[in-house]
C-alpha cells in the first residue's frame, strides 16, 4: 500500500517536473527522424541499380535496426540514472525525508516505492522508444529482427539495474557523488565491452578477460551484447563484427548475474537506506 | 566473579522491570540515549519521561542536541546506545507512529505538490482512508488559516505559510503524541499565537505535545513542563507550575521616589533595585504585591505601573544551562 502511494508520488513529481514531457516530446523527435532515416535508406537500398536480394536487405534493416536500439538502450540507461541518481540523497539533504519516514511506515516501503516508480516510467519509456523502433522499422519495410521480446526485456533488465546501482548509490552518497559513482561504473561497462569486443575480433584473450572482469563489476554493457546477439540476423552474427552488435557473445550464465546484480542492487539500496541516519 | 556477574545482571532485570512498569503512564520513556556521529557526541546522556497528556517543552541552547533527540524518538536516527519507548512500543517502531505526528524543524516538503495533494499524500501515509481525509483536510485547513490557500502549490507558499501547512500535516492523524521542532520560528506574531492555541487545544483534547523550542516565552506559555539540555545531556526537569509559583521580580515604575522609600520596600525585598523612576523587586509571591502599592501610595509616591515579571524561564536557562552555551 505504502510502496504504491510511493511509487505514484514518484511518478507524479517527474510529471510536475516536466521529465515526463521532455522525455516523450524528445522521444518522439528521435522516432520521427530514425523514422525517416530509416524510410530513405531502405528506398534507396531496395531500388538500388544492384538490386540487392532480400538476405542482404534484411542484412542491412538488421544493422539500422540494430544501430536505432542501440541509441535506445542508451537513452534509456541514461533516463535510468538521471531520473534516480537525485531521489535519495536529494530528499535526505533537503530534509523532505523525515515526513515520509517519521510516518507509520517502513523505511524498505519508501526505496521499493520510488523503484517501482521509475521502473514503471522506464517500462514505459522502453515500450515507446524500443517499441517505436520495431514498429517503424516493421511498418516501412515489413522487417522484424529476431528474438525482439527477449532482446527488449534484457534491455529493460538493464535499466532496471542501473536504477538498482543509483538508488543504493543515492542512499549513502550526495547527488553529485552519486552521479560520478553510477557514471563511472557505466563507464567501466562500456570501455570492457568494447575491449571485449576488439579482444575477441582479434582473438586476444587478455583482452576477452578484461571485458569479462569489467562485466563481472556491472554486467550492464553484456547485457545489451547479448540482447543485440540475440536480435541479429544470422549473416552479422558469422561476419562477426559491428559496432552494435555482439562478437563475443555473453553467456547466458552473464545474463542470470546481470538480473541476480539487479535484484540484489535494490536490496543493497533498501539495505542502505535502513540504516542510515536521516 | 562469575557471582558478580549474575548479581549485576538480576540488578539489570530489576532496573528494566522498573523501566517498564513506568511507562504505563508515559508517553516517551527513554534511558540512557546516545548518539555519536564520529567523534561528535550529539547526544551524550538522554534520560527523560514524559506523561500522557502534557506540554512538555524541551529546551537549550543550538546545537544541544534537541532536534537529534526528537529524530532518535521518531526512528529517523538510530542511537548509538541506551533504549526508550514511544507509546509504549522500542524506539523505531513504525507501527507506534500511527499515533504521532511530528513537524520538523526545517519543514522542507514536496513542494511541486499543492496544499490538498500534500496533506493526501500524508494521509495516505497514515494508511487513513479517502473518506477520512475529505474530511479532515479542509478542518486542518481551517484550523491552521490556509483554507483560502488549498490549491496552491508549497513552492509558492511563504515560510510561515509552510510552517502551518506543515503543523496540519502533523495532525492529520488525530496523534496522541506530537512532536514539534521549533514550531514558530517562521512565524509572524499572529502565527506564533495561531500555533499557542493549538497547542492548547490539542493539550485540552489530551494530546502529548513536545516542544522543541528555544522561544523561552513560548515555552513558558504553552508548556507544563521543561527539561532543559546541555550537550545532549537533560540537566534539569522542572514543573513550570513551580517555577510560576515561586519568586518574582516586580518592576515598578512611579515618581517622586526617594531614597527613604526604596529603603522601606526592603521589608518586602530583599533585592530592590532603584533606577530613576524604575524600581525592580524580587518578591517571594505575587500576594504582597497589593501591601507594596499601598506603602508606595501613601507615601506620595505616584504609581503608574507595577509589572510583575514572574522569573521568567530565560532567567531559570541560563541559570539552568549557563551562558557559554548556543555556540
Amino acid at each position: 500500500m505504502t510502496t504504491l502511494v510511493i511509487a505514484r508520488l514518484t511518478f507524479r513529481e517527474a510529471g510536475r517536473r516536466k521529465i515526463l514531457l521532455a522525455a516523450l516530446v524528445l522521444g518522439l523527435i528521435y522516432l520521427a527522424i530514425y523514422g525517416v532515416g530509416f524510410y530513405y535508406v531502405d528506398q534507396e537500398t531496395t531500388r538500388s541499380q544492384f538490386g540487392p536480394g532480400l538476405l542482404e536487405l534484411n542484412q542491412i534493416r538488421n544493422f539500422l535496426f540494430m544501430a536505432g536500439l542501440y541509441v535506445v538502450n542508451f537513452l534509456t540507461a541514461m533516463m535510468a540514472v538521471l531520473t534516480s541518481v537525485d531521489t535519495l540523497s536529494g530528499e535526505i539533504a533537503s530534509g523532505t525525508i523525515q515526513t515520509l519516514v517519521s510516518k507509520p511506515v517502513q523505511r524498505w516501503e519508501i526505496v521499493f516505492g520510488k523503484w517501482l516508480g521509475f521502473a514503471g516510467m522506464l517500462t514505459l519509456y522502453l515500450l515507446l522508444m524500443a517499441g517505436g523502433t520495431v514498429g517503424l522499422v516493421y511498418i516501412i519495410s515489413g522487417y522484424l529482427a529476431p528474438n525482439v521480446l527477449r532482446g527488449l526485456g534484457l534491455l529493460w533488465v538493464n535499466a532496471v539495474l542501473l536504477l538498482g546501482v543509483s538508488l543504493a548509490g543515492g542512499a549513502i552518497l550526495s547527488t553529485l557523488a552519486n552521479g560520478v559513482l553510477v557514471f563511472g561504473l557505466f563507464g567501466i561497462a562500456f570501455i570492457g565491452g568494447w575491449i571485449e569486443q576488439i579482444g575477441s575480433f582479434i582473438q586476444n584473450q587478455t583482452a576477452v578477460n578484461v571485458g569479462i572482469i569489467s562485466s563481472l563489476i556491472i554486467p550492464s554493457e553484456a547485457l545489451w551484447k547479448r540482447a543485440a546477439f540475440e536480435m541479429q540476423s544470422p549473416l552479422v552474427a558469422a561476419l562477426g563484427f559491428s559496432p552494435f552488435t555482439a562478437a563475443s557473445m555473453p553467456s547466458l550464465l552473464m545474463v542470470l548475474y546481470g538480473m541476480v546484480y539487479a535484484l540484489l542492487a535494490l536490496l543493497l539500496a533498501i539495505g542502505l537506506f535502513n540504516r542510515r541516519d536521516l | 566473579m562469575a557471582r558478580i556477574t549474575f548479581h549485576a545482571f538480576l540488578c539489570l532485570q530489576l532496573i528494566d522491570y522498573y523501566y517498564l512498569s513506568m511507562s504505563e503512564s508515559a508517553a516517551i520513556i527513554t534511558q540512557g540515549l546516545k548518539k555519536e556521529f564520529g567523534d561528535k557526541v550529539a547526544v551524550a546522556d538522554l534520560t527523560l519521561k514524559v506523561d500522557k497528556g502534557e506540554v512538555f517543552g524541551f529546551l537549550g541552547p543550538n546545537g544541544a542536541g534537541k532536534t537529534t533527540a526528537v529524530k532518535m524518538l521518531l526512528g529517523l536516527i538510530y542511537p548509538t546506545s541506551g533504549k526508550g519507548e514511544v507509546l509504549g512500543s522500542p524506539l523505531g517502531d513504525h507501527r507506534a507512529r500511527n499515533r504521532v505526528g511530528f513537524m520538523p524543524e526545517h519543514f522542507r516538503f514536496h513542494d511541486w505538490l499543492t496544499a490538498v495533494e500534500f496533506l493526501n499524500l500524508h494521509g495516505n501515509l497514515y494508511h487513513m482512508p479517502g473518506e477520512r481525509l475529505d474530511e479532515r483536510i479542509p478542518e486542518l485547513l481551517e484550523l491552521v488559516g490556509l483554507q483560502a490557500h488549498a490549491e496552491k502549490k508549497l513552492r509558492a507558499f511563504s515560510k510561515g505559510m509552510l510552517q502551518r501547512i506543515g503543523l496540519a500535516q502533523a495532525l492529520l492523524n488525530d496523534p496522541e503524541l506530537v512532536f514539534l521542532d521549533e514550531p514558530t520560528s517562521g512565524l509572524d506574531p499572529v502565527g506564533r499565537r495561531l500555533v499557542r492555541d493549538i497547542i492548547r487545544e490539542l493539550s485540552n483534547g489530551g494530546t502529548t505535545v513536545f516542544l522543541n523550542s528555544h522561544l523561552l516565552s513560548e515555552v513558558e506559555i504553552t508548556c507544563d513542563r521543561v527539561a532543559f539540555i546541555r550537550q545532549g545531556e537533560v540537566l534539569t526537569t522542572s514543573s513550570l507550575k513551580s517555577l510560576v509559583e515561586g519568586e518574582l521580580t516586580v518592576e515598578v515604575r512611579a515618581r517622586n521616589l526617594n531614597q527613604d522609600i526604596v529603603s522601606g520596600l526592603e521589608r518586602w525585598s530583599q533585592n530592590v533595585r532603584a533606577d530613576g523612576d524604575h524600581l525592580s523587586l524580587t518578591l517571594s509571591g505575587e500576594a504582597v504585591i497589593p501591601e507594596i502599592n499601598q506603602y508606595l501610595v501613601e507615601n506620595g509616591v505616584d504609581v503608574y505601573a507595577i509589572r510583575p515579571k514572574q522569573l521568567s524561564l530565560e532567567d531559570l536557562f541560563i541559570q539552568v544551562v549557563g551562558t557559554e552555551g548556543g555556540l
